[in-house]
């Protein structure tokens, strides 16, 4: 697309847009939006469903505004009264066949045919009771994809995805007139790693989550903007939300990222945000045995350890935590003048592209925040790090339950969970969780604010979606407390009351985040300044 | 709400390729006339069609795999051409054609002679000895020649209710 | 299987000249008529002086759009730097029309001779002949004389190839033909591109009809001045034109006349008038695609682009389906949407559902149990039918609702009332 600039109106509200432009996007940015079903901006244009018909003046007829570029004085009307009687034909036409089951369906209440026959559709319907509605048996697609053909108005965004954007056509238009719907070849299955798109794409209840199916009504959801913890891609995601309970995940648009679209993988990795064997307040060790104690003594049983260690400590750190916890994790030796080691490690899968879209994957490395564990001085070396604490005064352990290793040391540990694994349990032998002196219950990526650092170096803010379980606290909180609790007057003692603030402490003492805020990083995030190398 | 699994396959016997020997060289003839293998899909489909009767699913996947196509896709297209057979049918498959032109030339009628000549007796249906099958179809673009109808590959033009007797039995 | 009948002295026998001639289906048949002459002379012309020659004589498509033909070549690009198609649309489905199935019956050289003068002006090296699935007998001879042609090798470097449909009426529009060669379903495209810069797989396409391009040899041959001389009207309007006539006329066929000819005499003169004891109720002249025609319109048109306009339908292919008294004019425009509904190809919402809906109303009209607001109904859902879509099938089954409406009303309200019997079962 061109730089070249080109001046229109879309209801009188003059816009300028790059040449190239269609007229849909262009009346976005003037604060129109086009009723449309087959347009998505992530797909070709397939300019099917006429639903986007609109008036441009000195034009014939009406022209399908996802079809037609912008050109300089063009004067478009989304409400004359052509174009809306036209509009409201179409969705006369999508409502003959179609069941009217909302009440049953499960895109009620975030359906575009609901919402734009809502607008502009017609009170009642002229297709008389006697005629049949079309209707074919519900479809089995693929793991998690149902069809419900009997709703499906062939806007063919699903069957573009797959041959277009996917690279694998295993979807199609079968049969022609108004006997046409989505087929699937009886051998093949819409299990693509990322053929649960489609079911976003839906514009209605026609394709289906199996695995939100009948879960919640729409309006019942809570939607919280976060990113994927799946894989080190960094995918922008909605946390949906019912009475505190993670739901269902989906993508949120960001271009430089994931697009419109979000893998399988991370789609499904959500439950675990749910667990009900939650550590739901802090232990500490008294006579051999963890109690649950309030966070002062908690937290003055670990800064008395801290302050016995000879600042000789070792963190073994989650990759799926928090840049900003991974940061106090650090400087509760480092701001001290320690010696510290940071390691990390990452469980690997298989990589799993999205073919049309360059440099999108389910990447082999699951982890939403490697690179910013790196950019902290955390390293790969997790081995080393393991025996390294054998001698350590201190192992610090944040949210990683398969500590392998064991430490002559003290061994606190932050967890959303207690592992099994211990003192003299099969695969324990001293590393365990439950071996240690202080554990702190904390925060998921769902029930805090952080930030991840993406594989390419992009800094991106997650919110939080629900509360946290018991007395469970993010564990920059906690680390932060920590600090301050040992704070020698050299600023460190400063309390950090907000997940902005802690981010800002970071921005201000480590290079790659210098000059960046939660109001730099917004809701589509920044790339970090380092330069780093990408591990291969 | 109902979910419907697919079916499996039908049949274990094992299958039998249609592209092997002069209906593969004839597929490489004509492969050499279009820029794109996929181009080469409704020709292969009728070579499919002319060595089996009909296009099962199982072609499709053969056909889709000789061309690097999909399964879903080359199904999506056999759809939607209705020549293309997706079932069994009669040996003798007769289009008759009743759109407008013909129809007030009483087309109508001549599909009901042959019905019944056929033994057929409902259209699409296959009669019981396996030999017909009649379909109506629009337009045969033979209109002033009432009533066209295909036999197979026989273009037969102005078929009457009283030529229709003779004309099965032709073919018996 | 001989031609149906000796040329009319009215008729003017350009392309059809030698039909019934079995002879003529071959090569060396085809060379003894002059055949072949003109292509090795366009072949050795400039391509763009064989357009400007088309462009000059006034030729426009006989598929339905009338578009200017020699225009329609220019549009091609000059400079070449992509490999150019010609696409010969053989997919003759429009109901009422036969004439290109008889061009490739008769004479299947005409229709290779202009295909490579064309394919020659714009460039192109490789033409599709598509031919409808149903078409076998015009498959066969077109197959026999394109391997003799080859044989002899008369089209230079260009390559022809047949191409075979396979039962959908839709491939007949320009761009789900294309759709269709490259082996997909027969979708009709949104435009722009228009083929001429995006056409088959992507690349310039030009794409004529069958009669458009036979006519071409004769052209080249007799002059542009020839061509534009025959014409009794409209002086945008020039040559000859096939006429398939077919429904309740004495004798039925294809008929060869200038364009401007009256339809009442071609009706009445040359196709012998109705049966006997029968009038004329009604006419469609183009095709099943275009309004309908009642008798006083039917008598007072001229046959050209301009003339049936002027009587509210539209010249489309020339196919002339004719109705006498005796037709139940409800259930024909029945078939025909119901025509339209099969062949629908699904991508947009008011075709798709829109050519259902319309028989389904037509239908129950039928039954006995149609309504008053039935009819507003009906036009109403062909205004929402008409100018919205990607391709005119939508269109085309709204123009025989909306006139028949319009000009039979009151045989829909003797249904409604009851006052004839249903011929359907709802």
């Amino acid at each position: 697309m061109s730089t070249e600039l080109i001046n229109l109106t879309v209801d009188d509200v003059p816009v300028s847009v790059p040449k190239g432009t269609l007229v849909i996007e262009a009346a976005k940015q003037a604060g129109v939006l086009v009723p449309h079903y087959c347009y998505h901006p992530g797909l070709p244009v397939a300019g099917v469903c006429r639903m986007c018909l609109v008036e441009i003046e000195k034009q014939p007829k009406l022209a399908i505004a996802c079809a037609t570029q912008v050109a300089e004085g063009m004067v478009v009307k989304t409400q004359s009264s052509a174009a809306k009687s036209a509009r409201t034909g179409v969705l006369e036409f999508l409502l003959i066949n179609h069941p009217l089951d909302c009440p049953i369906c499960d895109q009620a209440g975030e359906c575009e045919l609901q919402d734009f026959t809502f607008q502009e559709g017609r009170p009642a319907t002229r297709y008389s009771p006697v005629y049949a509605k079309r209707f074919n048996p519900v479809e089995d697609f693929g793991p998690d994809v149902l069809y419900v053909p009997n709703r499906c108005i062939l806007c063919t965004r699903c069957v573009r995805f797959m041959e277009d954007v996917a690279k694998e056509p295993v979807l199609n238009v079968s049969e022609r007139g108004d006997r046409a719907f989505i087929g699937i070849h009886p051998e093949a299955r819409l299990d693509h790693p990322w053929a649960g798109n489609v079911v976003d794409l839906c514009p209605v209840g026609s394709l289906l989550s199996k695995d939100f199916l009948h879960k919640a009504r729409a309006w019942e959801l809570d939607k919280s903007a976060s990113i994927c913890t799946g894989c080190s891609q960094g995918c922008n995601i909605t946390l949906d939300t019912r009475e505190g309970v993670v739901v269902r995940v989906r993508p949120r648009p960001n271009l430089e990222v994931n697009r419109y679209f979000i893998c399988d993988h991370g789609r499904m990795s959500y439950r675990w945000m749910n667990r009900g064997d939650r550590i739901e307040a802090p232990l500490v060790r008294r006579g051999g045995e963890l109690h649950a104690t309030d966070w002062d003594e908690a937290l003055e049983a670990a800064a008395t350890l801290l302050r016995g260690a000879a600042r000789r400590g070792v963190v073994l750190a989650s990759p799926r935590a928090s840049t900003e916890a991974l940061f106090f994790a650090r400087e509760l030796f480092r701001a001290r003048g320690g010696d510290w080691r940071g390691a990390f490690q990452v469980v690997m899968g298989e990589e799993a592209a999205l073919a049309a879209v360059p440099n999108l994957a389910l990447r082999a490395e699951r982890a939403p925040n490697a690179r910013g564990a790196e950019l902290l001085g955390y390293g790969r070396d997790y081995a080393a790090a393991v025996a390294a604490a054998e001698t350590a005064a201190v192992l610090l352990v944040l949210d990683e339950p398969e500590i392998a290793g064991r430490t002559q040391g003290a061994l606190i540990y932050a967890g959303t969970v207690l592992p099994a694994g211990g003192r003299g349990e099969a695969g324990g032998g001293g590393g365990g969780a439950r071996d240690a002196q202080v554990v702190f219950p904390i925060a998921n990526v769902a029930e805090e604010e952080g930030t991840f650092v993406n594989r390419d170096g992009r800094v991106q803010r997650y919110f939080q979606a629900k509360p946290t379980p018991g007395m469970a606290r993010p564990a920059w909180w906690v680390f932060s407390e920590l600090l301050a609790i040992l704070g020698n007057g050299d600023g460190t003692e400063a309390r950090v009351a907000t997940a902005a603030a802690a981010f800002d402490r970071l921005a201000s003492s480590v290079d790659a985040f210098r000059g960046l805020s939660y109001t730099h990083l917004g809701l589509a995030g920044v790339p970090a300044s380092s330069t780093v190398p990408v591990p291969a | 709400m109902s979910v419907t699994a697919h079916p499996t396959p039908a049949g274990t016997e094992e299958y039998q390729p249609v592209f092997v020997g002069a209906t593969l060289e004839a597929l490489g003839e004509i492969l050499t006339r279009y820029p794109t293998r996929q181009a080469a899909l409704l020709p292969a489909l009728w070579l499919v069609q002319g060595a089996r009767g009909w296009i099962s699913d199982r072609n499709m996947a053969e056909v889709a795999e000789v061309l690097g196509l999909t399964p879903a896709y080359v199904k999506g297209v056999v759809t939607f051409y209705t020549m293309y057979h997706q079932h069994p049918v009669g040996r003798h498959f007769v289009q008759v054609c009743t759109t407008s032109p013909c129809n007030v030339c009483g087309a109508e009628d001549v599909v009901r002679a042959l019905l019944e000549a056929t033994g057929a007796n409902e259209l699409g249906a296959t009669s019981p000895d396996g030999n017909w099958t009649v379909i109506e179809v629009e337009c045969l673009g033979a209109c002033g020649f009432a009533t066209p109808i295909l036999v197979n590959d026989d273009f037969i033009e102005s078929v009457t209710p009283d030529k229709v007797p003779d004309l099965v039995r032709k073919y018996k | 299987m001989g031609y149906p009948h000796k040329p009319h002295p009215r008729e003017t026998v350009v392309l059809s000249r030698h039909f019934g001639e079995a002879d003529a289906r071959t090569y060396k048949g085809w060379v003894k008529r002059g055949g072949y002459e003109v292509l090795a002379q366009a072949l050795a012309m400039e391509p763009g002086r064989v357009t400007d020659i088309v462009k000059e004589s006034g030729l426009r498509g006989r598929g339905g759009a009338g578009f200017p033909t020699g225009l329609k070549w220019s549009f091609m690009p000059k400079e070449k730097n992509k490999p150019h198609f010609l696409c010969v649309n053989a997919d003759e489905s429009e109901p009422g029309t036969f004439k290109d199935r008889e061009i490739m019956r008769w004479t299947p050289h005409a229709l290779l001779e202009g295909s490579a003068i064309a394919a020659h002006a714009i460039q192109a090296e490789v033409v599709y002949v598509y031919i409808r699935g149903e078409f076998t007998e015009p498959w066969d001879f077109m197959a026999r004389a394109l391997a003799e042609a080859n044989d002899a090798r008369v089209f230079g470097a260009i390559k022809i190839y047949l191409h075979r449909g396979a039962g959908a009426y839709i491939c007949g529009e320009e761009t789900a033909l294309m759709n269709s060669i490259e082996g997909k379903r027969g979708n009709p495209r949104i435009k722009p591109p228009f083929p001429a810069a995006a056409g088959v797989f992507g690349m310039p396409t030009t794409i004529n009809n069958v009669e458009t391009l036979a006519a071409v040899p004769q052209i080249l041959k007799h002059g542009a001045a020839w061509y534009k001389g025959l014409s009794l009207s409209s002086p945008k309007s020039t040559g000859t034109k096939l006429f398939s006539v077919c429904g309740h006329v004495q004798k039925p066929g294809n008929y060869e006349v200038t364009m401007g000819f009256p339809l009442k005499d071609l009706l009445y003169d040359l196709c012998g008038g109705m049966r006997p004891g029968r009038t004329l109720k009604a006419c469609i002249p183009g095709g099943s695609s275009v309004p309908i025609l009642n008798r006083e319109e039917t008598e007072s048109c001229l046959l050209d682009y301009e003339g049936v306009v002027d009587k509210g339908s539209m010249l489309g292919s020339g196919g002339v389906i004719v109705f006498d008294d005796s037709t139940d004019m409800v259930y024909q425009i029945m078939r025909l949407a119901r025509f339209y509904a099969h062949e629908s190809c699904a991508q947009c919402t008011q075709c798709r559902e829109g050519t259902a809906w319309t028989t389904k109303i037509l239908e129950r009209i039928l039954s006995g149990r149609g309504t008053t607001a039935d009819l507003d109904l009906l036009l109403d859902l062909s205004e929402n039918m008409t100018g919205k879509t990607i391709c005119v099938l939508s269109d085309s089954c709204a123009a025989p609702v909306v006139s028949g409406i319009k000009k039979f009303k009151s045989e829909f309200e003797d249904y409604i009332a009851g006052r004839r019997k249903p011929v359907m079962v709802a």
